[in-house]
C-alpha cells in the first residue's frame, strides 16, 4: 500500500469545493467548455481552485448598491434585469440594439479567471461567458474608433447607491480597441454554471482579468466606440490614484493599498499574503499590447 | 453603587474583545478575516478616543466630577485597541515583514499618520499612573493635551484610507470636532 504524505491529500474543504464545482458543471455545460478550462489556466499560470460560490456572491464591490461589500448581496435581490437590451453604437458602420435574450444565445463557455481588486485581494471565479470581440464583430467598427466605452444602467429607484454622489453615475468604464478585442476580454453571462447573480453584475457584465476589478463594468446597457479616451468613473473621481489602464502591476504602488501582494479571499486568518503577478498572471497573453509603453506612467 | 462603577466600565470596555473572540471562534469574520480584524480594532480605537474626550464635556454638562475617574481607563483602552490594531496590521497581515511595512509608513500618508498617532499614544500610556502625574506636575497636563492631536490624526487616518467620500469617517470627524469645541469654549471662559 502506498503511503501518502500529508501534502498529497486533498483537504476536505478543497475536495468539497471540487465536488460542488463538478456538480455545477452539470448545469447544461458541454464537454467543449470543460476542455477550454485547462487551456486558459495553463497559460495563465494562476492556481485554478475557485473561490467558494458564497464568497463570490456575498463579497462584492458594486457601489450602485452601496459602498459596503455586503450591500450588493442584500440590496440587489429584486433588481430588474428583464426586459434588458444593450446598444452598441458610436463609430460603427452598423449600430445595433440587442435584447438580452439575443446576447445570451451566443454560446458561453466556462472561463476560470482570477479577479484582482485594487484594494489588494483576489478571487478565482469560474465565469461563464464569451469574448467581447464576438459582439464587436457584429457592428463593423470604423477605423476612426480608438476606444470602447461601457456604460452601466442608471436606475436609482432600484440601485440605491446611485442616489448618492459617491461616483459620477452612470458608471463608465473603457478599454483601448485592441484590449477590447483581446480574446480574454470576456462578456460574462454567468458563474459556477448558473446565470449571473444580480450582485455580480446581472444580466451582463464584462471581465478583464489582467486589470483591477473596477475596470470590469457591471449591468451594461451601452457599448460605445469612441475616438477619445473615455472619462472612466474612478479615474474621474481621483486621477492620481486610478489610471485609465489600471493593469494589475505589483510595481506601481497605490497611495492606499499595497499592490505587491494580495490576500486570497476565503483563506483562513493565518494564511499569508501571496505575491501579485504582473498583469495578474496573464502576461504571456497580454503583455504585447503594451510593448514600448511606460506602464509606470500609464498606470 | 459607586464602588462598582469602575469595574463595570472596565468590563464594558472589553466588549470588542468578547465579540471578536466569538467571531473568530465561530468563523464569522467573513471572506477577508484579516482585513476585518484590522478595521474592527481601528474603529474601536477611534470610539475609545472619542469616549475619552467625552468625559470633560460630560463633566461640564452634568456638573458632576464622577466622569473624570473613567477618563484614564478609557484612554488606556484606546491605547490597548490601537496597539492590537497596529499589531494585527504588522503581524497578522504583513507577518512582521518590515520592508513593505516601512515602505507603507513612508509612502502612504494614511499609514504614516496612523502610525504617528500610535507613537504619540505611547508616552501618554506610560505617564498615565498617579506616580507619573505627581512627578511631571504641570507638564503632565501639557503632555496629555497630545490626545487632541492624536484624535485628529486618527480621524484623518480613517478619512484618508477611505476609497471615496464615505459617511462613517465623516461622522467620526464631526463628533470629534464637536467634542473639541468644548475645549475652545473652556479656554475663553476662564
Amino acid at each position: 500500500m502506498k503511503i501518502y504524505k500529508y501534502s498529497e491529500i486533498t483537504p476536505e474543504r478543497i475536495y468539497n469545493k471540487r465536488r460542488s464545482f463538478i456538480k455545477s458543471m452539470g448545469y447544461g455545460l458541454g464537454a467543449l467548455s470543460i476542455s477550454s478550462i485547462p487551456l486558459i489556466n495553463a497559460k495563465a499560470k494562476v492556481p485554478n481552485e475557485p473561490t467558494s460560490y458564497e464568497d463570490i456572491t456575498t463579497y462584492n464591490n458594486y457601489y450602485e448598491f452601496g459602498t459596503s461589500k455586503s450591500d450588493p448581496h442584500r440590496r440587489a435581490k429584486n433588481f430588474t434585469t428583464r426586459p434588458w437590451s444593450i446598444k452598441i453604437e458610436g463609430h460603427v458602420e452598423k449600430p445595433l440594439e440587442l435584447s438580452i435574450e439575443e446576447v445570451l444565445s451566443i454560446k458561453s463557455e466556462e472561463r476560470i479567471l482570477k479577479l484582482r481588486c485594487v484594494e489588494g485581494w483576489s478571487m478565482i471565479i469560474p465565469w461563464l461567458g464569451f469574448s467581447l470581440s464576438k459582439l464587436l464583430d457584429k457592428v463593423e467598427i470604423k477605423s476612426s474608433a480608438k476606444f470602447v466605452e461601457f456604460e452601466t444602467v442608471y436606475n436609482p429607484d432600484e440601485m440605491v447607491g446611485q442616489r448618492y454622489p459617491v461616483l459620477n453615475w452612470p458608471y463608465i468604464e473603457g478599454l483601448r480597441i485592441d484590449e477590447a478585442m483581446h480574446p480574454l476580454t470576456t462578456v460574462v453571462t454567468g458563474l459556477y454554471g448558473k446565470p449571473l447573480p444580480n450582485q455580480n453584475g446581472a444580466p451582463l457584465r464584462i471581465f478583464i482579468p489582467w486589470k483591477y476589478g473596477f475596470k470590469s463594468a457591471k449591468s451594461i446597457v451601452k457599448i460605445r466606440l469612441t475616438e477619445k479616451m473615455p472619462n472612466t468613473a474612478w479615474k474621474n473621481a481621483s486621477p492620481r490614484e486610478y489610471g485609465f489602464y489600471s493593469n494589475v502591476n505589483p510595481e506601481v504602488d497605490h497611495p492606499r493599498w499595497s499592490q505587491a501582494t494580495e490576500r486570497v479571499i476565503g483563506e483562513s486568518i493565518l494564511a499569508p499574503r501571496i505575491k501579485t503577478l504582473m498583469f495578474n498572471g496573464y502576461g504571456d497573453e497580454v503583455a504585447y499590447l503594451y510593448s514600448g509603453m511606460d506602464l509606470k506612467k500609464n498606470y | 453603587m459607586k464602588n462598582y462603577s469602575k469595574p463595570t466600565v472596565f468590563l464594558l470596555s472589553l466588549w470588542p474583545i468578547y465579540i471578536i473572540t466569538y467571531q473568530i471562534f465561530y468563523n464569522k469574520l467573513g471572506p477577508e478575516p484579516v482585513d476585518r480584524i484590522i478595521n474592527y480594532f481601528g474603529e474601536w480605537t477611534l470610539i475609545f478616543i472619542l469616549l475619552t474626550l467625552s468625559m470633560t464635556p460630560l463633566k461640564k454638562i452634568t456638573k458632576s466630577l464622577e466622569w473624570i475617574k473613567f477618563r484614564r481607563m478609557l484612554g488606556l483602552f484606546a491605547f490597548f485597541y490601537a496597539s492590537i490594531h497596529m499589531l494585527s496590521y504588522v503581524g497578522l497581515d504583513y507577518r512582521f515583514d518590515f520592508e513593505p511595512l516601512i515602505n507603507d509608513v513612508l509612502k502612504k500618508k494614511f499609514v504614516f499618520i496612523g502610525f504617528s498617532a500610535w507613537l504619540l499614544l505611547v508616552p501618554l500610556a506610560i505617564t498615565s499612573s498617579d506616580k507619573m502625574l505627581r512627578l511631571l506636575r504641570h507638564n503632565w497636563k501639557k503632555l496629555h493635551r497630545l490626545i487632541y492631536i492624536i484624535a485628529i490624526f486618527g480621524s484623518l487616518h480613517f478619512i484618508w484610507l477611505s476609497k471615496t467620500i464615505l459617511f462613517k469617517p465623516l461622522i467620526y470627524l464631526i463628533i470629534l470636532l464637536f467634542l473639541l469645541s468644548f475645549r475652545i469654549k473652556f479656554k475663553k471662559s476662564t
